[in-house]
């Protein structure tokens, strides 16, 4: 009995290395980098599909028989030739440009000074102020673009720009102050305490000690700020009208599609023109997005 | 000697002006600071959802003041199958995509919880359908689910061979629906992927090295440990995702329209399309209104989530 279990011990022993570890590489292979592939895959492929389609061809687009259509066998800028020069495409990306500059600048101003005076001034019911600005994202732009769409109007700035730069902080402004007051949290109150000793008032404090501790906070919040007002659809499909003023997500969609033939590559290719400068500005600071988003998360 | 010196010294101190006290003075100070952000909020969002709630009592129709009606908006969408429609496929997309979302992404951010080579390129690729804008992704997938010269419907017939005809995606009331969900979770597992792997991250060592001493099996673990010290953010990422996906506009707006035959209209869509191109504004204000009680839901949903999570992390209620 003993010399049984001893064997079998023993027999365990020897055989065991080499089977485990035989056994979890191939068991990783197949439990973790497969479904990761496939993830990466289908996550990946309408971007791959979007810019095979934006280089090619009409007579390879709508013809899968003769040409297979995961590849392209004479690449064409005919579409992006359309796009930039018989559209205002130009001009709609300068909008958008435009509009979402001024929204995220107007936003951080508003949403710093707003999260500085509840995280460090610290008055009576600043907790209170602070919740209401966190409800306040919680409000989706859906239920408020009728109103806001009457309200435009009646101010006289339907069909501008500053419709937009006006109505964008709303969304803006509640994420960006959440956000900086956790990033305000983290720079040690000792050294605000400091400068007060050696006399510096508030405002010297703000813009010499804390704002440029607080520069990867801002940085976070402004690429948040920019790729939300870029991405925007509903305000400025509603409260604009004429094609020159509109943004480039609206415009793809109402100005592009026209009749029942749809011109999928000029379609695409305009996706594809209106998505590489959000991807290009993430691509820059994408750890500041992460960190920011997972910090908003755990905030 | 030293007494003469004394007043010199104190004199040297420049008095501030009377305006850079008045900005010293601290309820003054918080009082300008939050003027720029409450201001804005309070014109440009309360006040609309004060107006938004008004119109909706009214008859109120593009360039013309509306009158005071009372319920009857609401009692027109009682009765009228497309409303009734709209809200039975904003429940059911927003139910199925949350499950979806949330199933892939957890499953998502386990595996990019181990260790990976270029993790850090993985996790910036994972984000970019969670970065582009959605009208532009959502054209996209209009493309893939063309009728006619889908790339899916190539890979059944002409490669794997499992079909004889192209699929039809967008074009009757329930593949239409069950396309459009499958867009919003290709759209929404990036965001709960990399919210739950950050939560995954702060989950101590510790407690999986005692478990594996104790002899839990993986299911174990991940039911009786990951699971619960993942339930606080999953729970807030949760409220935000079943908020964004209620009131969900753009995805439906730029495959379907709503169509075909009303089919797959959301809240959202519906409310767009009676209240500005319909310039039926008072009744598109009604729609959106009957939005609240489900966000109310949501956000009180939220509030329990983190309330909990203080408890568990045995924080004071700061």
């Amino acid at each position: 009995m003993t010399e049984a279990v001893l064997a079998k011990s023993g027999n365990t022993a020897t055989a065991a290395p080499e089977a485990m570890a035989w056994d979890s590489r191939s068991r990783r292979v197949v439990m973790l980098y497969v479904p990761l592939a496939c993830f990466l895959i289908i996550l990946l492929f309408p971007f791959y599909w979007m810019t095979v389609t934006a280089f090619k061809p009409n007579a390879e687009l709508y013809n899968f028989t003769e040409h297979n259509p995961f590849w392209i066998t004479s690449p064409t800028l005919d579409h992006i030739y359309l796009l930039l020069f018989k559209t205002s495409y130009p001009k709609w990306l300068w909008t958008t440009m435009l509009v979402s500059v001024c929204a995220t600048v107007l936003s951080l101003v508003a949403s710093t000074l707003a999260a500085y005076s509840i995280q460090r001034l610290r008055f009576k019911g600043s907790q209170y102020v602070g919740l209401a600005i966190y409800l306040a994202y919680l409000v989706p732009p859906s239920i408020l673009f009728i109103p806001l769409a009457t309200m435009v109007v009646q101010l006289g700035l339907f069909d501008t720009p500053f419709a937009l730069i006006l109505t964008y902080p709303t969304f803006l402004i509640p994420f960006c102050t959440w956000l900086l007051i956790g990033y305000f949290k983290s720079i040690p109150y000792e050294l605000e305490e400091c400068a007060l000793i050696d006399g510096a008032s508030r405002l010297q404090i703000l813009r010499q000690i804390t704002l440029p501790l607080a520069i990867p906070g801002l940085i976070s919040a402004g690429i948040f700020s920019f790729t939300l007002s870029w991405n925007e659809f509903i305000y400025a499909l509603a409260f604009i009208q004429s094609s020159e003023n509109k943004t480039v997500p609206v415009a793809i969609l109402t100005e592009l599609v026209t009749g029942d033939v749809y011109q999928w590559g000029a379609l695409m290719a305009g996706s594809l023109l209106g998505s590489l400068p959000v991807a290009i500005f993430y691509s820059f600071f994408v750890d500041y997005y992460v960190s920011s988003l997972t910090g908003a998360v755990k905030e | 000697m030293s007494t003469t010196t004394a007043p010199v010294w104190t004199k040297a101190r420049v008095q501030p002006g009377a305006l850079a006290r008045l900005f010293d003075w601290k309820p003054f100070l918080a009082f300008i600071c939050l003027l720029p952000a409450v201001g804005l909020l309070l014109t440009f969002l309360t006040y609309p959802l004060g107006l938004g709630i008004f119109l909706a009592f009214t008859d109120t129709t593009i360039g013309r003041r509306g009158v005071w009606v009372g319920l009857e908006n609401f009692e027109y969408l009682i009765t009228d199958p497309i409303f009734w429609g709209a809200v039975f496929f904003s429940v059911f997309y927003t139910a199925v995509a949350t499950i979806g979302k949330f199933a892939l992404g957890l499953w998502l951010a386990l595996l990019l919880n181990q260790h990976l080579p270029m993790k850090s390129l993985l996790r910036a690729i994972i984000l970019l359908p969670w970065i582009v804008p959605t009208v532009l992704s959502a054209i996209a997938f209009w493309w893939i689910f063309d009728p006619q010269f889908s790339i899916l419907s190539y890979l059944a017939i002409d490669v794997i061979g499992i079909r004889e005809t192209p699929f039809d995606f967008i074009n009757t009331a329930w593949p239409a629906r069950f396309s459009l969900i499958a867009a919003n979770i290709w759209r929404g597992i990036p965001f709960v992927a990399i919210s739950l792997l950050a939560g995954l991250q702060t989950i101590s060592p510790a407690l999986y090295e005692a478990a594996l001493l104790d002899g839990a099996s993986a299911w174990q673990r991940f039911r009786y440990i990951t699971f619960p010290m993942l339930m606080p953010i999953l729970a807030i990422v949760m409220t935000f995702s079943i908020i964004f996906t209620f009131t969900d506009f753009q995805l439906v707006y730029a495959i379907t329209r709503g169509g075909p035959v009303n089919s797959t209209h959301l809240l959202a869509t519906l409310a767009f399309q009676r209240g500005i191109p319909g310039g039926q504004l008072g009744e598109g204000a009604a729609i959106a209104v009957s939005m609240i009680p489900f966000l109310v839901f949501a956000t009180l949903f939220s509030y329990y989530g983190l309330a909990r999570r203080k408890w568990q992390q045995g924080e004071s209620n700061d």
